[in-house]
């Protein structure tokens, strides 16, 4: 079985993906970084006439996952044909999440950057995030934007119960519980924003993609 | 059996009314597709064959949303007029009105009568198609319960009146291949995409393994020889997608199985993929039943 460790091949031009195949019709395109990752799946969006029929794209932290593939072989010929940009594209849709900064861990999290939590507010609300994938639940987004030297471990221990609108991070990444459950990322604040609706389309307010900014207000 | 419940159900609307909802039975169909990327388990029958084989002893399509039942069976009574059922999946007694009926096989049910499904003989998940589908409303394209994240109809509870769509019209199977329930569980395994992490891959294939009880619709847990990582599995997974029968490894060391209401991203190593086709099997097997994987040649692009 060590043979597996081989079955993925880097396309012709020196460092692209790597492709592995998965199961009996799926692929898993591996790649460096998390902005890859939102590079190809916008890529993949964009030209997915162009490949076999494909029933889900599923990006992660450093691989997207193509599943349901119709001809594996046909996707990746021309996956290796493609030139993907480094960088995800600028535009895509974007939405405004309206955020009450009183989260339990915000004291905490601002000491642990060394500044004050108003200091500790305007750093979360300074970038320009982007959902890298989803995950955990249905319409949890994983947001990437947040500066290196601010990520910050799990909590050692999950809460049981975090509120629903949570807004929260953990690692290099920002999220809002779209209901309530256990969790250990750190709590910052919550919204009123409503992040999952079966009956809007699409369901997920931050689906893959999707560039967001936090605003701070005083009433959610 | 529980005493029917004295409230009289809308005798303008044809449903099931749920008398005894058994240990744990929901609504599946063919489950969801296309939502992965939102986070969404495409959720669906654990067996499918037997759901669409139950839906074509009555007429249905095959992807017509039916019962589902776990070890225990189920207890409905036909409401607003005469409705068409057949069970499927694990072998059960079947009654109507206390009088012995077929399983495998389409059974009227006059208005008012009752239908029991028996606790399963073998294996685990019965199929109770009705002629013109389970019609609650569809999330996301299925009307699926899907038990890890909450999506679709709530897991039926006493009292539950469940509407049945219009009759079908297309033509009714008279008999349906049904399989047995295996006594062993042999799953072939399509290594990768991090069998390389294991030092000792090769073991999955020769040792035996057995279903922990703490299986379920998210996935069939073993008990067996834990798997030990090589120093290529020293690090961490970052979340990476899951494909339906993804053979993931925890820290544990033991094989979980991914079924229908999987997580669609997971942070442990996958050693392999079980195909489509041995997944029915897996989901009726009970706690205890060995299990043995046989590897087959990686799939290469």
């Amino acid at each position: 079985m060590a043979a597996a460790a081989d079955a993925g091949r880097r396309p012709g031009r020196g460092a692209g993906p790597t492709l592995r195949a998965v199961g009996e019709d799926a692929v898993l395109v591996e790649l460096g970084t998390v902005e890859e990752v939102a590079a190809l799946y916008a890529t993949l969006l964009a030209r997915r006439d162009e490949l076999p029929a494909i029933t889900e794209i599923v990006p992660a932290a450093r691989t997207v996952l193509l599943d349901g593939v119709a001809d594996r072989t046909a996707l990746a010929r021309t996956l290796r044909g493609w030139t993907i940009p480094e960088l995800p594209p600028a535009e895509g849709p974007s939405v405004e999440i309206p955020t009450v900064y009183d989260g339990a861990d915000l004291a905490d999290v601002a000491a642990r950057w060394d500044v004050s939590p108003e200091a500790a507010v305007r750093i979360h609300t300074a970038p320009e995030y982007r959902v890298a994938f989803c995950g955990f639940a249905p319409g949890f987004g994983y947001l990437t934007g947040l500066p290196e030297r601010y990520h910050l471990p799990r909590h050692a221990t999950p809460r049981t119960a975090v509120p629903t609108g949570s807004v929260a991070l953990a690692g290099p990444f920002t999220g809002v519980y779209p209901r309530s459950s256990p969790g250990g990322w750190h709590l910052l604040g919550r919204t009123s924003a409503v992040l999952w609706d079966t009956a809007r389309d699409p369901a997920a307010l931050l689906a893959p993609g999707v560039r967001v900014r936090f605003t701070a207000v005083t009433n959610g | 059996m529980a005493e029917p419940p004295a409230e009289p159900a809308r005798p303008d609307l044809l449903g099931l009314l749920v008398l005894r909802p058994g240990p744990l039975t929901t609504v599946q169909d063919l489950g969801r597709r296309g939502v992965a990327h939102l986070g969404v388990p495409r959720a669906g029958a654990l067996d499918e064959p037997a759901l669409r084989a139950a839906n074509r002893l009555v007429g249905n399509p095959d992807g017509a949303a039916a019962l589902e039942t776990t070890l225990g069976g189920v207890t409905v009574r036909a409401e607003g007029g005469a409705v068409t059922v057949a069970v499927t999946g694990a072998p059960c007694a079947v009654r109507v009105d206390g009088r012995a009926a077929a399983w495998g096989a389409a059974v009227r049910l006059p208005a008012g009568a009752v239908v029991e499904v028996g606790p399963a003989v073998h294996g685990v998940r019965s199929y109770l198609a009705v002629a013109g589908g389970v019609a609650v409303p569809a999330v996301l394209g299925s009307r699926s319960a899907d038990l890890l994240s909450g999506l679709g109809p709530a897991v039926l509870a006493e009292g539950d009146l469940l509407p049945v769509g219009p009759p079908p019209t297309g033509p009714r199977a008279e008999l349906v291949p049904l399989p047995a329930v295996p006594a062993e569980l042999v799953l072939r395994l399509r290594p990768g995409p991090h069998a390389h992490w294991f030092a000792d891959a090769p073991l999955l294939g020769r040792a035996t393994f057995r279903v922990a009880a703490a299986s379920n619709r998210i996935a069939v847990r073993t008990e067996g020889p834990a798997l030990t990582r090589s120093s290529a599995g020293s690090r961490e997974l970052p979340s990476e997608g899951m494909v339906l029968g993804s053979v993931q490894v925890p820290p544990d060391g033991l094989p979980v199985i991914f079924l229908a209401d999987h997580p669609t991203t997971g942070g442990y190593p996958v050693i392999g993929t079980v195909p489509p086709a041995d997944l029915p099997a897996a989901a009726q097997a009970r706690p205890g039943t060995p299990v043995r994987f046989v590897p087959l040649r990686p799939a290469a692009l």
